[in-house]
């Protein structure tokens, strides 16, 4: 590589700071808003609490599968034994109704598929949208037509009627937590994320150091790799960070409809499914998985707003921060990015 | 004008092609798979002569494009079908059979499709007026303490998944404080207060998700258009704050609002599955939870074919008023 190749290409690097922005900067950025701050928190309790299902269910001395015929009450359909559905020292939150199973186990439990499903979900529509945009935004007139059509049919799709039609025709004998991450997905997501790729791909491709790395002869895929995945970190990270929400509540979706995640792996939407049934016996069978769905989603995505103002170059130049001037933080937090609203525009 | 005909026109032809190739990629993904297709199109409770009619009906002995010819045919042209002992005539749009009930899948379609629109156009009306409102209201009591409020809710509601709102309203309504009964869908046609009634839950535990973006969306884009030059010199003229915002702030909210309907519209169909099944409402959700539970191909590719129709209309439809709302669209 010459010399002067060398000096762009750092200058290049320098140029993309404000977008990328060092992971202290992005930390300092992230800390300066309260709300973003509590639901980072939450969220690594609840990575944590899922780490640590096992231990935590060991603690208790129950774990999330094993049946209690003799805590129920069959002769009133199933009914938990004891108040609160059963709450006391050997189940700290009760049990299931009918089945009597440890509702304490099966919540921590719940939290793995949750958290794993959607971040595995979230990992491919990342894979699958990056490449499909890079592609799309650096290919030729025709390679950016077929995969702009096909991005925008995907996205013309409705992705709980498709997901749920997937779900038809896969043999029962694939793991089942692993298949509903892959369908969720394929059906959403990734095009949304690709169509955000290609749009960035074809303002970074203009760029000089991007241009500079292509007129000196490097590789396509080498151009791609070196130059422009530095500069579409920031956008695609801020992007995931809102998928993984939106993938929990499509989980918890599926499974309340009984064709995602199938018992006896337990899942916070399919525990929701027979719940109201038994908010009278047994209201912590309803309020439970649904208070952790709840906090789960509502931290996922003040946190992932967070991420984004942290990384937007945009909101930052408004942010001051140190300044004491919060409003003004406040204000920019709400507003999308222009990237999210030209979304919309198909 | 000719400029606007034109844009029209491109746009429905877009429409056409994503709708040709969609019907294509849903072809291959459930005709074309891997294994017996005619078994699983028939699904784990059929006989094997069964299977081999559905084998037939399907044309599976033919190359790849005469048997998409073929679905395609009877869709537009209608299509007949042997029994075995009779033929059956399948009439114009017609999406083939259902395995399990032996009914047409059109005629289902028509059977559940009132039910489903008339959830999630009430519900739409309700997103609007609602999400609008408050997001008129947050954006001019912006820096207040309701503002605040307001903020908070809405990410609440964007974040909540829609079963949880529903169940949660069923069993506070009509359980705890009885105000409603459970709702138990009444066709519109036959009583149209007690529809109304009935629906009212539905439409709300659907819409007030939705709300929240629109909130959301409605006050970003009024803010940004409050933040303008020419808002400040309509204030040095001495417009009132209220005509500002009625008149020229929510103008510039117009065209964005109308984008995210199109694009809700289509996620609402989704919502309206869960709803529908929370609810026990009889419509297209409802019916494709059970094709998908007891492997009823061919009802559940119609659902697919159609919600997808209906998604990509409202996607055309959208961008044209889109660009009746804002002119600069066309010359793009």
């Amino acid at each position: 590589m010459s010399e002067a190749l060398a000096a762009v290409e750092t200058a290049g690097t320098d140029l993309s700071v404000p977008a990328v922005s060092g992971a202290r900067q992005f930390w300092r950025r992230l800390r300066a808003q309260r709300a973003a701050l509590v639901a980072a928190v939450v969220v690594a309790l609840l990575v944590l609490v899922a780490l640590a299902a096992p231990l935590l269910t060991a603690l208790e001395g129950q774990d999330p599968t094993t049946y209690h015929p003799t805590l129920i009450d069959s002769a009133r359909g199933g009914v938990p034994i004891g108040s609160f559905g059963g709450v006391g020292a050997d189940h700290w939150l009760g049990v299931e109704p009918q089945t009597g199973r440890d509702m304490f186990a099966r919540l921590v439990y719940g939290a793995r598929v949750s958290l794993g499903v959607s971040l595995g979900a979230t990992l491919v529509q990342v894979a699958l949208g990056v490449a499909m945009g890079v592609a799309a935004g650096l290919g030729n007139r025709w390679v950016d037509l077929v995969l702009s059509r096909v991005t925008d049919i995907f996205i013309s799709m409705p992705l709980m009627i498709m997901a749920l039609a997937l779900l038809a025709i896969v043999p029962g004998s694939f793991p089942r937590p692993v298949l509903v991450a892959l369908i969720i997905a394929l059906v959403s997501g990734w095009a949304t994320t690709a169509k955000m790729v290609r749009a960035q791909t074809l303002t970074l491709k203009n760029l000089d150091y991007v241009a500079a790395s292509r007129l000196s002869g490097w590789s396509t895929w080498r151009t791609a790799v070196r130059e422009l995945l530095p500069g579409l970190a920031a956008p695609v990270i801020t992007y995931a960070a809102l998928l993984i929400p939106s993938n929990i509540s499509v989980e918890a979706a599926l499974s309340f409809l009984g064709v995602g995640v199938k018992p006896p792996t337990p899942s916070w939407g399919q525990m929701l499914t027979s719940a109201d049934v038994w908010y009278q016996a047994a209201p912590q069978y309803l309020l439970l998985p649904a208070l952790a769905l709840f906090v789960t989603v509502v931290a996922m995505t003040v946190f992932g707003d967070g991420v984004r103002v942290a990384l937007d170059p945009r909101a930052a130049s408004r942010l001051r921060i140190g300044t004491g001037r919060k409003r003004e933080a406040r204000v920019d937090t709400a507003v999308p990015s222009g990237e999210q609203r030209k979304e919309d525009r198909p | 004008m000719s400029g606007f005909t034109g844009f029209v026109l491109r746009r429905a032809i877009g429409a056409v092609v994503t709708l040709f190739v969609l019907s294509v990629v849903i072809y291959v993904v459930f005709y074309v798979t891997p294994g017996d297709v005619a078994q699983i199109t028939c699904g784990p409770r059929c006989s094997p002569a069964q299977v081999h009619q559905v084998a037939q009906q399907l044309h599976l002995d033919d190359p790849l494009y005469v048997r998409y010819w073929h679905f395609l045919q009877g869709i537009f042209v209608g299509q007949d079908f042997s029994t075995g002992t009779s033929v059956e005539h399948c009439a114009a749009p017609c999406l083939g059979q259902s395995y399990q009930s032996g009914r047409q899948v059109t005629d289902i379609l028509l059977a559940k499709l009132p039910v489903s629109f008339s959830l999630v156009l009430g519900a739409m009306v309700i997103w609007l007026v609602l999400g609008i409102g408050t997001g008129v209201l947050s954006a001019w009591r912006r820096g207040r303490l309701s503002e605040r409020v307001l903020t908070a809710v809405t990410l609440a509601g964007v974040a909540t998944p829609v079963f949880v709102i529903g169940l949660i309203l069923m069993i506070v309504v009509c359980g705890e404080l009885q105000l409603l009964p459970f709702p138990q869908y009444v066709n519109f046609t036959d009583d149209p207060e007690q529809w109304a009634w009935n629906l009212l839950l539905p439409w709300l535990s659907l819409a007030l998700i939705e709300a929240a973006n629109f909130a959301r969306l409605t006050r970003a884009s009024m803010l940004e258009t409050l933040a303008e030059d020419h808002i400040r010199t309509f204030r040095a003229y001495g417009v009132g704050e209220r005509a500002v915002i009625a008149r020229h702030a929510l103008r510039g909210a117009t065209a964005s609002v109308i984008a995210l309907n199109a694009v809700t519209f289509g996620s609402a169909i989704g919502g309206a599955v869960l709803t529908e099944t929370l609810f026990g409402l009889p419509g297209i959700g409802q019916e494709l939870v059970h094709a998908v539970k007891v492997v009823d191909l061919p009802v559940v590719v119609g659902m697919v074919l159609v919600t997808g129709f209906f998604v990509i209309l409202a996607n055309a439809v959208a961008d044209v008023l889109y660009a009746v709302a804002d002119r600069r669209v066309v010359l793009a």
